[in-house]
């Protein structure tokens, strides 16, 4: 018998779109006169309008975030600042139906993940931060370690709220206030926090968010009020940040690229290792800075590993994100799609061979298929590019030597997976991994006590943990 | 798994005849990472069977149900009536289906089969010193024996939990393939007590091995140990079935027992066998629940789908 799961849409009446939003300076939203749409990736429907901020909002943030530096947060005791922090904390636990149906609506990420994942980890990382700041003299940073001042920080399209939690809580634990410039197609949870400041009382321009694309952005970062920067995006971009801020006060962490590999041994536990690779590439749509992107098997593994991964990749259900069942949701917008496309058709000009499980995708919206490569050379661009996609490459190794020399062989250094059942070798092989989280027999777990951050092109700096204090603090 | 099917199958029916060359097989399965297996199962778990699809699952786990009583207390009049409701198990309703099995100690079997005779209902028998299995072979043996000739058409058997766990693979071995030969035609379920064998490596490694020697379905436990049937386990106890056959060519069962009590959870077992073995196990013949209470909850939420309103425990019969 063929047992079909019926639609068990999640419903949308919980979240209240507006139709415009302004922009979040000094605990208010101010109206601003560039709007812009923002779509459903999945629909392409119209969501909201949403404003650009120009120089001069910007400019405004940046005022507004060192008033309140200087006159509230800063002098803030450290205990009633973790006040603020757990209450935010609790708002976002009780709002997080909410939140995560309109960060499915506005990334296209399946809701089964915006609920499981990035909703609890929001919380948990407001709650871990929420911690530290009355006990910043213990996190190893000196005797009375000092804020910065104010943070600009920009954050990516791929896990918005909690890019944004990764980001504001260290930042407002440490004594700092934020000026947060979300993704200009990912902009309408960020707006939505900032409603939740206000609920929480949060000292007016202690956050403040603008609305907007690369320009605003620039200007936020160039802007000479600012005395951190904290960017995650693309290596491409974090170069020119590192240009802009270089001969500049303000500190920078980086969080960038990543091509990272997940190795599997031939004693790995085989059906968790399947899991692992799916959950490494086909989580939110591959659109992970540290997705396990270059399948590294051990070649007298490697039919069986295929086979398995093969069946396992035609039971991924794919397509609306806000029905619960849904592994793989659309792919964040039609420049993304054209970006995946374009390295997808590279890698099959260049000889390697393509496969996909029979897939129907939505007419409408940014859609593609999970897919693989087989017989990936290291020379090939789907081996050296990061895709941002659901597109796997499986290149296959004989010795241990050879599989860290071609993890390592990248210019990036994220992350790393490691399966195998082999105490001994999960250390032989994470110590020569040039990667900043090696996984092992796990993949894309993420705890608000544990560093994240990158070695090479993937950037510097941490986030996370005690060590994510340090980017925030005058040490 | 997939490797050259004809060598194989010639390969693994030689493993029973040598201890070491059993354990360097049972040894020598991929191993089960217990984090990544247990996720896993959760993650089935979160899937949302609504409407159609619930209606549809309601109904093929129904008639997945072994109906099952084991208890010192049963009569020849308990059992009865268990056999009159296995077979229409919604007397207000013709159109719910009947139950797989019913599943009673072998002094019951005599009882049971009055009533189900010329029923599809199938009828399962406990044998071989259920539950502990603390009994001399020739003892279990005839147990077997007495259950088949009783009437049963199915015998659920435990295996040696004690030369299990100390390695002694050829005993377990042997005494399964013994009492396969004394079930005759009557289809032989080995139950594995996976709440004894602790570990999940243990699980996969008793699965292979209930599966050689002959076993028709693996079934995870008595229901008379604290720790019964878990999705994980029943997730391990399905890729061994799936391995095996693309190994062998031979398609087993597989059957969770103990502590699935209501349609919330026999879903979610049924999502675990979709996504896991597929279509081909989505029958009674291949997958079946060792349960009691779970068929008055199974008719409660399948009259609600039907009438639109929920009625009490008290409309349905509780034996």
């Amino acid at each position: 018998m063929m047992f079909e799961y019926a639609p068990a849409p999640e419903s949308r009446a919980i979240v209240d779109i507006r139709s415009s939003y302004g922009l979040f300076i000094d605990g208010k939203f101010v109206d601003g006169e560039n709007l812009d749409k923002t779509v459903n990736p999945a629909t392409e429907e119209v969501l909201a309008e949403v404003t650009w901020a120009g120089t001069q909002d910007v400019d405004r943030a940046v005022r507004a975030a060192r008033k309140a530096y200087d006159k509230v947060w800063g002098p803030m005791p450290g205990r009633d600042r973790a006040k603020y922090l757990y209450r935010i904390a609790r708002l976002v636990q009780e709002r997080s139906r909410e939140l995560a149906v309109l960060e499915s609506l506005d990334n296209g990420k399946p809701i089964r993940e915006s609920r499981d994942v990035d909703l609890p980890l929001v919380a948990a990382h407001f709650f871990y931060y929420a911690g530290w700041a009355d006990k910043l003299p213990y996190a190893g940073f000196g005797a009375d370690p000092q804020p910065l001042g104010v943070a600009a920080q920009v954050i990516p399209w791929n896990f918005p709220l909690l890019m944004l939690a990764w980001k504001v809580a260290p930042a407002l634990a440490a004594g700092n206030t934020v000026v947060l410039k979300p993704a200009e197609t990912t902009p309408l949870t960020a707006l939505l926090f900032a409603e939740i400041c206000q609920q929480a009382d949060l000292p007016a321009g202690v956050v403040n968010i603008v609305t907007g694309a690369g320009d605003t952005g620039r200007a936020l970062v160039e802007h000479p009020g600012v005395d951190k920067v904290a960017f995650t995006g693309s290596t491409g971009v974090g170069k020119a940040i590192a240009r802009s801020v270089a001969g500049t006060r303000k500190k920078v962490t980086l969080e960038l690229g990543g091509k990272a590999a997940n190795i599997v041994y031939d004693d790995a536990p085989i059906d968790q290792a399947v899991e692992g690779i799916v959950n490494g590439i086909f989580f939110n749509q591959g659109h992970v800075c540290c997705a396990g992107s270059r399948l590294l098997v051990q070649e007298n593994v490697a039919e069986q590993v295929l086979d398995a991964l093969k069946r396992r990749m035609a039971l991924l259900r794919v397509g609306d994100p806000l029905d619960k069942n849904t592994d793989v949701g659309a792919i964040n917008s039609a420049a993304q799609l054209a970006r995946i496309r374009e390295l997808s058709d590279a890698g099959a000009a260049e000889g390697a061979q393509r496969w996909s499980p029979p897939c129907e995708l939505p007419e409408r919206g940014f859609w593609f298929a999970p897919t693989i490569f087989t017989g990936v050379t290291q020379a090939h661009r789907v081996a050296r590019e990061e895709i941002f996609g659901p597109v796997l490459s499986v290149l296959t190794f004989r010795t241990p030597a050879e599989a860290v020399e071609k993890a390592n062989n990248t210019p990036y250094g994220l992350s790393a997976g490691i399966w195998t059942d082999k105490g001994s070798r999960i250390l032989w092989t994470a110590d020569r991994l040039r990667a900043g989280v090696v996984w092992a027999n796990t993949f894309n777990k993420f705890d608000p006590t544990s560093p994240f951050g990158g070695y090479k092109e993937s950037g510097y700096g941490r986030e996370g943990g005690r060590h994510g204090l340090e980017g925030y603090l005058n040490v | 798994m997939t490797a050259t099917t004809t060598s194989a199958r010639s390969d693994l029916s030689e493993l029973g005849r040598s201890e070491t060359a059993l354990r360097t097989f049972l040894h020598g399965l991929p191993g089960v990472d217990q984090v990544g297996a247990e996720q896993r199962a959760a993650q089935l778990g979160t899937r949302s069977i609504k409407t159609t699809a619930k209606a549809e699952a309601i109904d093929l786990a129904i008639r997945m149900v072994d109906l099952t009583t084991l208890e010192g207390a049963d009569t020849p009049g308990k059992v009865r009536a268990l056999a009159a409701k296995a077979l229409r198990p919604d007397p207000a309703d013709p159109t719910c289906p009947h139950v797989g099995a019913v599943c009673v100690y072998p002094a019951m079997v005599p009882h049971v089969a009055e009533v189900l005779r010329g029923s599809a209902v199938h009828l399962a028998s406990v044998a071989t010193a259920f539950p502990s299995g603390q009994a001399p072979l020739d003892v279990k043996l005839a147990d077997t024996r007495a259950a088949v000739a009783a009437g049963a058409d199915e015998i659920d058997m435990v295996i040696n939990r004690g030369a299990f766990l100390a390695g002694r693979y050829t005993e377990v071995y042997d005494e399964i393939v013994a009492t396969k030969e004394a079930c005759g035609d009557a289809h032989l379920k080995v139950i594995l007590e996976t709440g004894e064998l602790a570990t999940y490596d243990n699980v996969r490694r008793a699965s292979w091995l209930g599966m050689l020697a002959g076993g028709d379905f693996i079934k995870t436990s008595t229901g008379k140990v604290p720790v019964a049937a878990t999705l994980p386990v029943t997730l391990v106890m399905l890729e061994a079935v799936r391995d095996f056959r693309a190994a062998t060519g031979r398609q087993v069962g597989v059957k969770p027992a103990g502590g699935i009590k209501n349609t919330k959870d026999a879903i979610k077992y049924l999502v675990l066998v979709n996504e896991t073995v597929g279509a081909d196990w989505l029958s009674p013949d291949w997958f079946r629940f060792g349960a009691s209470s779970l068929l008055n909850d199974l008719l409660m939420q399948r009259t609600k789908l039907t009438t639109g309103i929920y009625s009490g425990p008290d409309y349905f019969t509780l034996d």
